[in-house]
């Protein structure tokens, strides 16, 4: 059983923070019956245990609560650096993306580490995350055809949209890099590092440095940096 | 070591419990028992909390071997025949099995999932707080396969004990609308209630897919990704509602005309491929209540275990089987 509150039915940075905000503020009250949230782009599924939940309490609760997310407010927010290596056999799809657009490879990785990255949701599969505030220069339709299997750590773009994936699976987006960094590891405190509301900004590194770096992140380093601003 | 060891399953063949909460929206699926009711019962019957961790069999059955020291189980699933060193067990009963004993479970006749329970549960560490397996993820393990080995987490524990099962609930699977019935044309809820739906066969834990009437969308079938959970009666572009169970991602990008009620969910998972399926909308108030009830029932039913007052051994349960048989017979 669950509640979907809806703010939006598009993908907009404005209805994200809304839903962002009340996934927080549900988090600090501690509502009885509440099991956990889910945000998304556009809307918050808050999961009920139906025989703790009081239905119209709840609703009354999450509607004062979703009206209060509507007005911003400065929160603390995590800002993650990942090491990213763009194109050759790390980003094979950057090389044709950046022909389309009438840029050099160069400039197109460039303007993809630029941008500070918003977190939208994490979803699809364990620990991928979907990222707000691609350049608007590099969107791309997806692929016709989607690959059947991209690596752990791809970092996609599809339509205004880029992702960093968390486990090799089927994908229709541009392969541009692949970071080291794993979303998503069993084995390590945290399991998961990023969630919905981080930013995050692209640092690239030189293709030598992968061993090294996904030899730390195979046994638990982060290798990604985070702070709170 | 004392436990379990695989001789043959088939390929759906899991650990289950009650699932994984609170990592929802790291994109990770709950998974855990697709009867929740069914596996609370054979848990019950072993004297475990009902929210332990069971074996779950889906259509097919398979056989084990106890190795080390005595175990007792029990077997609850519809239609599913439990026998040990070749003798039945009687329904609704846990059973003390010998080391080096033989237990074999029989194909789910009347439903699609059974639960094997061991007393004091598998001594097996947890993902994320669960044993349950999620194939697709692979969070949790992989599928049971022969040569497999459950330790037991307390050899010789669990209780003897039985009970008269209660009867199955019937009538139509209950549905509340929304959230998304206004992406749909007039007509579409009437037709889903109206109409008689057949389970498919590439239905799996993740979704139940339906062939019948097709229903239409107002606009083109998307929405931008939106929360979905076990229940979720989801309407892809071509128009046929697919039901989300439990393995199902924590997101899906397609309109939901409606959603099972919590209550029915483990019977509509119970439903074989090939069989036909009605809907009914009922308003949430209904749904909170008819998960309350469901919950005291099993309550009730669980409270009803009986103790064996003296412990049968598999020798006496041979006896006990002339009556099995007879009964089966019939």
């Amino acid at each position: 059983m669950a509640i979907a509150v809806e703010f939006g039915d598009t993908i907009d940075e404005e209805t994200n923070r809304q839903v962002i905000e009340l996934a927080r503020m549900v988090e600090g009250e501690n509502l009885p019956g509440v099991v956990e949230t889910v945000p998304t782009y556009r809307s918050l599924l808050v999961h009920l245990d139906p025989l703790k939940a009081e239905h119209a309490k709840l609703s009354e609760a999450l509607a004062r609560l979703a009206k209060a997310a509507g007005s911003p407010r400065e929160r603390r927010r995590r800002r993650w650096r990942v090491p990213v290596i763009y194109g050759g056999e790390f980003g094979e799809d950057l090389a044709m993306l950046a022909d389309l657009h009438g840029m050099s490879e160069e400039r197109a990785a460039e303007l993809h580490a630029l941008a500070v990255y918003r977190v939208h949701m994490v979803g699809f599969m364990p620990g991928f995350t979907y990222l707000g505030g691609l350049d608007p220069r590099l969107a791309t339709p997806r692929r016709e055809t989607p690959r059947q299997r991209i690596p752990a750590g791809t970092i996609s773009i599809g339509g205004h949209q880029s992702a960093i994936g968390s486990i090799a699976a089927p994908s229709g987006w541009h392969v541009v890099g692949r970071t080291p960094v794993r979303c998503f590891h069993p084995d390590r405190d945290p399991v998961f590092l990023f969630e919905a509301g981080d930013e995050i900004s692209m640092e690239p590194v030189p293709a030598a440095t992968w061993d090294d770096l996904a030899a730390q992140a195979a046994v638990g380093e982060m290798v990604a940096t985070c702070e709170t601003r | 070591m004392t436990g379990l060891r695989i001789i043959e399953c088939g390929p759906g063949t899991t650990l289950q419990d009650r699932g994984r909460h609170g990592y929802r929206r790291f994109g990770v699926s709950t998974s855990g028992a697709m009867d929740p009711e069914a596996a609370a019962l054979a848990n019950a019957l072993t004297g475990n909390p009902p929210d332990t961790a069971s074996v779950e069999f889906q259509m097919v059955g398979g056989r084990m071997a106890v190795e080390g020291c005595d175990l007792i189980v029990a077997l609850s699933g519809p239609g599913s025949a439990l026998r040990v060193a070749g003798a039945i067990v009687p329904d609704g009963r846990s059973v003390a099995v010998r080391a080096g004993e033989i237990i074999e479970i029989g194909p789910v006749s009347r439903g699609v999932f059974a639960y094997l329970a061991v007393g004091g549960g598998f001594n097996l560490p947890t993902t994320m707080g669960s044993l349950s397996v999620h194939r697709r993820s692979g969070i949790g393990g992989r599928p049971l396969a022969a040569g497999d080995f459950l330790p037991a987490a307390e050899p010789n524990r669990g209780t003897l004990s039985h009970i008269t099962p209660a009867e199955p609930c019937s009538g139509p699977i209950r549905l509340v609308a929304g959230p998304q019935d206004d992406h749909f044309t007039s007509d579409a809820l009437a037709l889903l209630t109206d109409s008689t739906f057949v389970v498919r066969p590439d239905s799996d834990r993740m979704a139940y897919r339906l062939s019948g009437p097709t229903l239409s969308h107002r606009g083109d079938g998307n929405i931008v990704s939106d929360g979905v959970l076990a229940g979720s009666v989801q309407v892809p572009g071509d128009g046929v509602p697919t039901i989300l169970m439990r393995d199902c991602q924590t997101t899906g990008g397609y309109p939901k005309i409606a959603t099972v009620i919590s209550a029915d969910i483990g019977r509509m998972a119970q439903i074989p491929p090939g069989n036909a399926v009605r809907f009914a909308l009922v308003t949430l108030g209904e749904a909170v209540a008819a998960a309350r009830l469901a919950a005291s029932r099993l309550q009730r039913h669980v409270e009803n275990v009986l103790p064996e007052a003296s412990l049968p051994t598999t020798d006496s349960l041979l006896r006990t089987n002339l009556v099995g048989g007879v009964t089966a017979g019939q």
